[in-house]
């Protein structure tokens, strides 16, 4: 099958849905996809550029309090969407120039990353007092900001028009396939090939004249500002946002969808995000404990048993099923 | 006049807990190389032992002698059955070991529920001027540098801590003089879990127990371990001093939370600047 | 008109207390193969490793094509035009022959361009048949041959080659001296070598490190003929062959 075949199944099956969905599955989805955004940042910078960040959640806190406060201020939620995006971009370039340049170790990259977030966690949650507020908008502390409006459709000369659940869907499902596939096509051309080299050798890769550090930074970037629109797009969706996003817990979940959907090809990421969004929900959300626990192992597992990822180890099962059918061809390609 | 010593008692307070609660955690990485993110949880364990201890009618003293114990063997079977297979995957054990953290955080908040508990503190107080200080917090202090001494100790002047030391640096020699590598890692990180519970029990009077007690400290106790170097001790304690001093004094300023915060700002530029952390000049050592 | 093509002056790399480089003065004409010779732990790969950036001295001068280079970052000095191959080849395992040459090349021809350079290099290495093989299958020297042929793809001014013919038979390294030859005809080469009879075959001016510090330079007869260095190298050897 080929990408046009794959992609045109794609487009036809989101379309679909909300004929065969019920409302409130619709607006479940929609969050989910909202959350393979915020996986497919990180596979970005992590299954292809090779650096771990557990900073993903920040930029989504940031991407989403951005949302909000331009968003109440201004009235213009395409306005606050866009600021959104280029607070959370602008954020992961400061901190990325601030490590990559830094010469910082991969390792403590990471330990960095992890600390920010966990940094922007306490600090918001110091914020309940109202004198903490940008315009009109109240940060909230640990309850968060509320009354952060929905996407609304801004056409010039009318009236916005608020989205109801179903055109929200269409918009964010949009948003996640023209993200995949223009990251995609970044990742195959020579950018993405590029960045592959720098990860398998960036020492071999400066001394063919490519400014490493500089490449990291774009991706880092670009990275952020996609974890940015999902954090936006996630304000607009639940008209509310709390220092819960930069918890550990949040960062976590976004490393195991990416682990489970195997990084590199991101589309696993998304993959990933629905499989263990749907699981979580089918286990049920009574109980916010049980699900700490059943995450915690389903991480450890993953790392022990499937460590390049669940998808890829069934896609690979599959394959050697399917290659012990048919007789071998003269050289194998594993 | 009182004011001065109360502030500075403050101080060495936070450095000397810092320390004790980031100690085990040094061995850890900077003997073994392994990122455990579960260790704070290892120091929550710790606290829960002396709660456990005290529920029971015994004293915090029991609890704070059985706590290693407890954690040490907990710290076995987790190398046993998860850190042993990730040696040399940095990353991966990173992630394994958060997994393990929330499941631990999980696990004890099914069994002993999600309230913080309080431990009384034993031992009076004594005054400076106008000022009420516990003196279980001098005990803290003690404790802290007590078990610093003890494991530098333990370290330099021990066969069993040659031997470590020797593993550390090359185990396919070690082996071939007849030391099981695996043996020796498995005995530090059972020592380091055993040093993070006797920190979490020790200030478990002072911090009140609960569940997530662990997350006030991963941050900061790793910080302090990476920001220290590669020579393990020397560079905790100098971490831990500076860290400690940039804490409490913007604590004292202003809130414990921006103390906290720009404890962790301040360590994030310390690693900017010196990349292989305070003591990355020295050659790798104890 | 300077010919002078790289001029290093009073070169100096500590680490802790080791000396590795000791006030090294170093000057090489455009067009010149010279070959640094030594006992082992003389300095050769920290020379190397100074004049590409990846290693700053701490005193000293290295001035490239008159620019100072000194203080300037790998990548920098890479595109200023020095390549160079290291001892233990590296290169992608992952990718396959052409597309390690692609990412050589394309570097100075862009994406379009590198093509007909790929094309041309692999000749050149005589790899041409393997070109979509993924070089982490390829044999020890076939993995050397893909490293010369990303240096070349890259056409730098000067090129360092780190021990080329390490791991190579007799045959692989006569083939890598003509290629060797061949290639000083367009750019600047300083080779480190303990292959004598390679460095024989190819050689025109030797310089001698021993301990970090420029032992000796001259023509191969000159050093041969010079006590000094027979003593502390050439000359166990010369004891040997009788």
């Amino acid at each position: 099958m080929t990408s046009w075949a794959l992609w045109a199944v794609a487009v036809v099956i989101v379309s679909a849905l909300p004929t065969v969905l019920s409302l409130f599955q619709i607006v479940q989805l929609t969050v989910f996809m909202i959350y393979s955004l915020l996986a497919l940042s990180l596979d970005l910078i992590w299954g292809f550029g090779g650096i771990l960040s557990f900073g993903q959640a920040a930029f989504f806190g940031v991407g989403g309090y951005v949302y909000g406060i331009v968003g109440i201020n201004s009235g213009s939620t395409t306005l606050a969407l866009a600021a959104g995006v280029a607070g959370a971009a602008g954020f992961a370039g400061l901190l990325g120039y601030f490590t990559f340049y830094g010469r910082v170790g991969s390792m403590y990259f990471a330990v960095i990353t992890l600390t920010v977030t966990l940094i922007l966690h306490q600090v918001m949650g110091t914020t309940a007092d109202p004198r903490y507020a940008v315009g009109q908008a109240r940060l909230g502390g640990y309850n968060g900001m509320t009354n952060i409006p929905s996407l609304a459709l801004e056409v010039p000369g009318r009236a916005p028009l608020t989205l109801d659940p179903i055109p929200f869907f269409y918009v964010v499902g949009s948003l996640l396939l023209l993200v995949l596939a223009l990251t995609r096509a970044l990742v195959q051309a020579s950018f993405g090939r590029i960045l592959a080299a720098v990860r398998e050798d960036e020492l071999r890769t400066e001394l063919l004249g490519y400014d490493a550090r500089g490449r990291k930074l774009v991706t880092f970037v670009l990275s952020g500002g996609i974890a940015g629109l999902a954090g936006g797009l996630f304000a607009g969706w639940g008209n509310f946002m709390n220092p819960q996003v930069f918890s550990m817990f949040q960062s976590a979940l976004v490393v195991i969808w990416v682990m489970v959907g195997g990084r590199g090809t991101l589309y696993g990421a998304v993959v990933g995000t629905l499989v263990v969004q749907f699981l979580t929900n089918y286990l049920g959300t009574a109980s916010v404990t049980y699900t700490t626990v059943a995450l915690g192992t389903v991480l450890v597992m993953i790392v022990l048993l499937f460590p390049r990822g669940l998808v890829p180890a069934i896609e690979g099962a599959i394959r050697r099923a399917a290659r012990r059918r048919a007789p071998a061809p003269e050289f194998a390609d594993e | 006049m009182d004011l001065v010593a109360v502030t500075a008692f403050g101080i060495l307070y936070t450095i000397a807990t810092l320390i004790l609660l980031a100690l085990g955690l040094a061995v850890i990485f900077g003997m073994m190389g392994v990122i455990n993110l579960a260790q704070a949880e290892f120091l929550m364990l710790g606290a829960y032992t002396v709660l456990m201890a005290t529920s029971h009618g015994a004293s915090v003293w029991i609890g704070i002698a059985l706590a290693p114990v407890v954690v040490g063997l907990l710290g076995v079977v987790i190398e046993r059955t998860i850190i042993r297979f990730l040696y040399g995957r940095m990353l991966d054990t990173m992630l394994a070991t958060w997994g393990l953290s929330l499941g631990l955080v999980g696990l004890v908040t099914l069994v002993f529920g999600p309230t913080t508990e309080g431990i009384a503190t034993p031992l009076g107080h004594f005054t400076v001027g106008e000022y009420r200080l516990s003196q279980y917090s001098v005990f803290a202090i003690l404790m802290a540098f007590a078990v610093l001494g003890l494991t530098y100790a333990l370290f330099n002047y021990t066969r069993l801590g040659l031997v470590a030391r020797a593993t550390m640096q090359n185990d396919n020699m070690v082996s071939a003089l007849g030391v099981s590598p695996a043996r020796v890692y498995m005995g530090t990180f059972a020592f380091g879990s055993a040093l993070a519970g006797l920190g979490g029990a020790v200030m478990a009077p002072l911090t009140g127990v609960v569940p997530t007690l662990g997350l006030a400290f991963i941050a900061k106790i790793f910080i302090t371990v990476i920001v220290g170097g590669p020579v393990i001790l020397l560079g905790t304690t100098t971490a831990g001093a500076v860290l400690g001093l940039v804490e409490s004094l913007v604590a004292y300023t202003s809130t414990p939370i921006y103390g906290q915060v720009a404890m962790l700002v301040f360590a994030i530029v310390l690693l900017r600047l010196l990349p292989q952390g305070i003591s990355g000049f020295w050659r790798r050592g104890v | 008109m300077n010919d002078v093509v790289l001029q290093a002056r009073g070169l100096v790399k500590e680490f802790g207390g080791l000396r590795a480089v000791n006030s090294v003065d170093f000057t090489l004409r455009r067009g010149e193969l010279r070959c640094v010779i030594g006992p082992n732990g003389g300095g050769k790969s920290t020379l190397f490793k100074l004049l590409t950036g990846q290693l700053k001295p701490t005193a000293g001068t290295i001035q490239f094509k008159g620019l100072d280079v000194t203080r300037l970052h790998p990548h920098e000095i890479a595109r200023a035009g020095i390549g160079i191959k290291f001892q233990v080849p590296r290169v992608y395992d992952a990718l396959s022959v052409a597309e390690n040459l692609w990412l050589s090349a394309r570097f100075r021809h862009g994406a379009t361009g590198a093509g007909p350079i790929v094309d041309r290099v692999l000749a050149e290495i005589s790899l041409a048949e393997r070109r979509a093989s993924l070089v982490g299958y390829l044999s020890h020297g076939d993995r050397q041959w893909v490293e010369i042929g990303m240096v070349l793809a890259s056409e730098p001014d000067l090129i360092l080659l780190d021990e080329p013919t390490a791991g190579m038979t007799h045959a692989e390294a006569r083939r890598t001296a003509d290629l060797v030859r061949e290639i000083n005809r367009r750019a600047t080469l300083i080779v480190v070598e303990h292959d004598m009879d390679f460095v024989r075959s190819i050689a025109r001016y030797v310089t001698v490190l021993h301990r970090g510090a420029v032992l000796a330079e001259g023509t191969m007869e000159q050093i041969r003929a010079n006590d000094v260095v027979r003593d502390v190298y050439l000359g166990k050897r010369q004891h040997a062959r009788g």
